[in-house]
């Protein structure tokens, strides 16, 4: 089993949550944050006081994933979250050691 | 005889009774007086606290109310008198008496209104007066010294100036015209506002630390309700309903429309963006400067001035953050204290016929010497107001000290001195 962690630019989730249900990605969680790469901030101005933001926002998405499913999550991902554009954001894949479901007890790829 | 006269007062009571009270100027100054308290209770309150961050936004709200409490009961108990009392021999510098009020009953008049209209009224310009300076010690001063400084500030700041100017002292003797408040109110808050920056210090990181206004959109709203109470500021300022009073909302309102465009192309221009900062802070600009003028000019002085306002008032600023470094946090003195001492001598300029003023065609008037005396009451407001505002905070500094601790300014004043949280989402 595997997590799946994609730092996207926010207003990409509505696609990339579609485009993951099409393949059968049944659940995510969605955090909040901010972040950089190689996308520079912007300068904001408030009366002669100038402030370089560096920290844009961002959202990730975490899935967790059968090991079969993984590539098809992956390219999933990828192709909804692209604009092309600098900033897109990255996947990263953690290794998932096991998954409980709270409300049965089931564990492993039956938790997924 | 008896129903000739009869006949004639109901027909013209003014003529008939000129000076007794007029219902009309009277309502007026009722309603001026609700829209000059709106002013600051909530107009300045959420202009200021949304310019600071999430963590005092409550402490300016507080210092706001705080304040307007305040002087409400020192205004009755005394300082009303200092003001507009008669001081007999010393009534050039300021009044006496009339303390609690005693001498202002049911029948004492001021002018066509009863003098408990003129005592509220006044009352209004004087809370707003110390409120504005807030924006000078934002985010670093503590809320017990805000209270000292304020009842201090009014006793020995306010109070004379506004009796030298309003109330019989020694710049109404020379002729000096403030219609309403450019050197009373508003040079006062920007000279006091930028001795208390100096005085405290610069907040913890300026100016290099971002310190973001926390929520523009309080900001706005608030600046919204500025541009409306000022009628009541200004055209309220006339003591009466009539002509004067429309138009020096007329000229107020142009002066505020252009000044916030002023400002506004200023910095489109000289930083690529106009911002919404930019151009309510314009229209702050455009009407602070108007005020001592919005009785004695006409439109074209109102159009002129507020153009004035917006680019002066821009690069005052710009001056005083980024090229002095001093940490004025709300720019009072570049915007009120810097408006009000170019209104007071723009007033010089546009009150003549030939520049569309309200100077009468019969009224020998000299521009260059009316500015002289204009320069005079500025210099002399400023002169005071700095003085007496640097020893009350030398004064209160040694009572119950000024500053917060700097791991106090870190947290934030909101939790630190009030216990409270601007915002549980």
């Amino acid at each position: 089993m595997k997590l799946v962690s994609a730092i996207i630019k926010p207003f990409k989730l509505d696609d990339v949550r579609q485009g993951l249900s099409e393949i059968g990605v049944q659940g995510m969680t969605v955090t909040e944050t901010k972040g950089f790469g190689r996308q520079k901030g912007h300068t904001e101005l408030y009366r002669g006081a100038e402030y370089v933001v560096d920290f844009l926002p961002k959202i990730k998405i975490e899935v967790a994933v059968d090991d079969d499913q993984l590539n098809a999550v992956i390219e999933s991902i990828s192709k909804s979250a692209n604009t092309n554009k600098i900033g897109d954001g990255k996947i990263f894949v953690y290794d998932l050691e096991q998954i409980v479901r709270i409300r049965t007890g089931e564990t492993g790829s039956e938790a997924i | 005889m008896n129903r000739i006269l009869i006949l004639l007062i109901t027909i013209f009571p003014g003529v008939v009774f000129a000076d007794e009270l007029d219902t009309g100027d009277t309502a007026w100054i009722l309603v001026s007086t609700a829209l000059v308290l709106f002013m600051t209770l909530p107009g300045l309150a959420l202009f200021y606290s949304g310019l600071v961050r999430v963590k005092n936004v409550l402490s300016v709200l507080m210092q706001c109310f705080a304040i307007a409490c305040l002087v409400s009961i020192l205004w009755m108990v005394f300082a009303y008198g200092l003001a507009f009392g008669d001081g007999g021999s010393v009534n050039q510098i300021v009044g006496l008496g009339n303390l609690m009020i005693s001498d202002v009953g049911m029948d004492s008049m001021s002018g066509t209104i009863p003098e408990i209209v003129f005592f509220m009224f006044q009352m209004t310009f004087a809370i707003i007066t110390p409120a504005l300076i807030i924006g000078g010690f934002a985010e670093r001063m503590k809320f017990s010294s805000v209270l000292l400084f304020s009842a201090l500030w009014l006793t020995l700041v306010y109070a004379p100036v506004c009796h030298w100017v309003w109330g019989g002292g020694w710049l109404a003797d020379k002729g000096f015209m403030d219609f309403a408040g450019g050197s009373v109110v508003h040079i006062n808050a920007g000279v006091g506002a930028i001795v208390a920056a100096l005085v405290l210090g610069n907040r913890r990181g300026f100016p290099d630390k971002p310190m973001a206004p926390h929520n523009m959109a309080l900001t706005v709203a608030g600046a919204s309700m500025l541009w409306v109470g000022w009628f009541g500021f200004n055209a309220g300022s006339a003591l009466a309903s009539g002509s004067g009073a429309g138009m020096a909302m007329a000229v107020t309102h142009i002066s505020a429309a252009a000044g916030s465009l002023a400002w506004m192309t200023c910095e489109w221009v000289r930083s690529g963006k106009p911002t919404v900062l930019g151009i309510v802070t314009g229209m702050v600009a455009g009407l602070g400067t108007i005020t001592p003028a919005s009785g004695y000019v006409g439109p074209l002085g109102g159009l002129l001035i507020g153009i004035s306002a917006g680019v002066v008032c821009y690069f005052a600023t710009q001056y005083i953050k980024r090229g002095l470094k001093i940490d004025d946090s709300l720019d009072v003195f570049p915007v009120h204290g810097v408006g009000g001492a170019l209104g007071c001598l723009l007033t010089a300029v546009f009150y003549s016929n030939s520049y569309g003023g309200l100077q009468s065609a019969d009224e020998a008037y000299s521009i260059s010497s009316q500015f002289g005396v204009q320069a005079i009451g500025v210099v002399a407001t400023i002169v005071w107001c700095a003085v007496i505002t640097f020893v009350i905070l030398k004064l209160v500094d040694m009572m119950v000290g000024l500053r917060v601790e700097e791991d106090e300014e870190i947290e934030g004043l909101d939790i630190v001195l009030h216990n409270e949280r601007g915002y549980n989402i």
